[in-house]
């Protein structure tokens, strides 16, 4: 559409030229960037998928060489973790913010919140670090670490349940109230349903960022060669993220293969999360016509 | 909002059994979601708060010096005694300067603004403009990809593939055929440095403002990119220069966002940085050192420190980077709440 506009409209034919340059330009950098894309996927698989064999999935790392288990289901436990903590103060959260607060309030949440999203994670990290692991005695530690990442996740899950919640039909709502429904089965049983996919959409994009955080859970969970044993405190659990970070500076072909079967496994992860939830998306869409 | 009020009042008086429930229903509802909003709201004090008073002792220690001084010298941990200044004790011959750090940091956050500023703003005119409808959704969804892959995933392909590319390739050429400019000449060190930060930096932090640039374009009615087609300009000077003014706020905060993130970006970046301590860079390919990604180095050694001091300095490097980042969200996101207002659309 475009095109025929610039040939239409242009005066002379070196204006449309010179405009026509810099859209190939942009164009080439559209496809640089999604050709670099490829070339980060490409290496991680490249690498990573050879190194992934069956067994790492069934042996915990065993100082520089071993298995991926311990790391895949520490990984798992934290961010499944974090993702209750997650749910149930992002969702509270939303639901006080839509249904109860003052305008002027409404606003503030929101603006903390989308700060908090800016939040470096390593700040979050250290602040876990001092008060918990530090502090209160805890040791590296499952709760220590799964509140880090719940820290860091929570945004994007008061965002999509904002979102969602405050595009509920005020109709449905007034209609429950009208047959006599309590202020609690209005939410649970037509908020919390009618929003539903959009929740599960940023539940999933949180689920995608916290499977990919290193920084906040170094100094939280810490680091373990054994399988996590779901003690709250004192015993670190180990994820795979570290695995990629550490195993790679090591000056061993086995604990590079390592990093790259974990950054592979991580990929994936994150992949399917974002393919997931992006079908909710189009799922979503797709009702609404 | 005011549904549930309303069922807890008005319409419900009259059937007066079940009033009290629903006054009951409605307290718990509103106190414990309201826990739940006030923890999302307090915690960023919460962090601040703690953070800070974890960290007066090594305020007071460390003084100015702290912002003044090149020097991250956690002092003589096999001496006796100890040094003390106002009052707080630190290892004999410690001395906390953040300068080289912070330095580090928003030299390479606004390099990486130099780089990816007018590559997202192209991208993303590429990807509303250029790309055929049926393509669209992929290109976003690759878009959206890449901006979901971890930072150890940057960090790890940056060391593995792009650092030997600059100091086997990269970097031999630019010295010899670019040296007379400053700072491109001199010594090429191991590949890790400056230019391998701002590279992976702008990798990760492109995809977010295309998102913004390609967002708020959208929004924008289309009326203003016809009208300036119809007074004779060119698609690309309509786009560069009666949209994209349209939509500056926008894209301003957009920018402001990548740079924070930039700024507080770690893992990525300690992977690559080469972890410089007590040193200037001297041309783009010397090792540097940022805020995130020292307090992640420098923790183990910090632990040695019997007094504390190592630790509670790191926590003052945390807070400056706190408040630096919470000053550029802050304004960041105000900007983009009145560009939202000015410009007639929701909460985004």
């Amino acid at each position: 559409m475009t095109n025929t506009f610039a040939e239409t409209a242009g005066k002379t034919a070196l204006k449309t030229r010179i405009s026509q340059a810099w859209w190939s330009l942009s164009v080439a950098c559209l496809v640089a960037v999604i050709g670099l894309l490829f070339a980060i996927f490409a290496f991680v698989l490249a690498r990573g998928l050879p190194a992934l064999k069956p067994s790492l999935l069934f042996t915990p790392t065993q100082g520089i060489a071993g298995g991926l288990s311990n790391a895949i289901v520490g990984t798992l436990v934290l961010v499944v973790i974090g993702l209750l903590i997650v749910i149930v103060v992002g969702i509270g959260t939303a639901i006080w913010t839509v249904e109860f607060a003052p305008p002027g309030m409404k606003r503030v949440i929101r603006f903390m919140v989308d700060v908090l999203a800016g939040v470096p994670s390593i700040v979050v990290g250290y602040f876990l670090y001092v008060a918990l692991v530090e502090e209160a005695g805890w040791g590296f530690s499952l709760i220590a670490g799964a509140l880090a990442l719940a820290i860091f996740m929570l945004p994007y899950v008061v965002r999509a349940a904002d979102v969602s919640l405050t595009n509920v039909p005020r109709a449905l709502k007034e209609g429950a109230v009208a047959l006599g429904a309590r202020p609690a089965m209005v939410v649970s049983s037509i908020d919390l349903p009618y929003a539903l996919p959009g929740i599960l959409t940023g539940i999933l994009v949180a689920t995608g960022i916290g499977l990919g955080e290193t920084a906040p859970l170094i100094y939280t969970a810490g680091w373990s060669n054994y399988m996590p044993t779901l003690a709250p405190t004192h015993s670190p659990v180990g994820y795979l993220t570290y695995v990629v970070w550490t195993y790679i500076s090591q000056p061993f072909e086995q604990s590079h293969q390592l990093a790259y079967a974990a950054a592979a496994l991580l990929m994936i992860f994150i992949f399917l999360t974002n393919l997931v939830a992006r079908s909710f998306v189009e799922y979503r869409l797709n009702r609404g016509r | 909002m005011a549904t549930l009020e309303m069922s807890a009042g008005g319409v419900a008086k009259a059937t007066s059994p079940s009033a009290l429930q629903r006054k009951i229903s409605q307290t718990l509802l509103r106190a414990l979601t309201g826990v739940a909003a006030l923890f999302s709201f307090a915690i960023i004090f919460i962090m601040l708060f703690f953070l800070l008073v974890y960290a007066y002792p090594a305020i007071r220690f460390n003084g100015w010096g702290f912002f003044t001084s090149p020097i991250w010298n956690i002092g003589n941990q096999y001496g006796s005694g100890v040094a003390t200044r106002n009052g707080f004790s630190g290892a004999p011959g410690a001395e906390f300067g953040a300068l080289v750090f912070i330095f580090g940091s928003v030299l390479s956050a606004l390099l990486t603004m130099l780089v990816s500023v007018p590559l997202a703003l192209m991208v993303g005119l590429a990807l509303v403009y250029r790309i055929p409808r049926q393509l669209r959704p992929i290109a976003n969804a690759l878009v959206e990809l890449m901006a979901g892959i971890p930072s150890v995933v940057y960090g790890l392909w940056g060391l593995v593939v792009l650092v030997p590319w600059i100091s086997n390739a990269l970097a031999p050429w630019v010295t010899s055929h670019l040296g007379f400019i400053p700072f491109l000449g001199g010594p090429t060190g191991s590949g890790t440095g400056l230019i391998a930060s701002v590279f992976i930096l702008s990798l990760m932090v492109i995809p977010i403002m295309v998102a913004t640039t390609r967002d708020v374009i959208l929004a924008q009615s289309n009326a203003i990119f016809e009208a300036s087609m119809a007074l004779g300009s060119t698609s690309w000077q309509a786009m560069t220069r009666a949209v994209l003014p349209s939509v500056r706020s926008g894209i301003v905060a957009s920018i402001m966002l990548a740079f924070g993130r930039a700024i507080g970006e770690t893992m990525a970046v300690l992977m690559v940085c080469g972890s410089a301590i007590n040193a200037f860079p001297s041309n783009i390919f010397s090792p540097v050192n940022t805020i995130a990604a020292v307090i992640v180095s420098q923790l183990e050694s910090a632990l040695t420190d019997a007094t504390g001091m190592a630790q509670r300095s790191l926590a003052e490097l945390a807070c400056t980077l706190f408040i630096i980042t919470l000053l550029i969200n802050v304004i960041a996101r105000a900007m983009m709440r009145g560009a939202d207002r000015r410009e007639g659309r929701g909460h985004a």
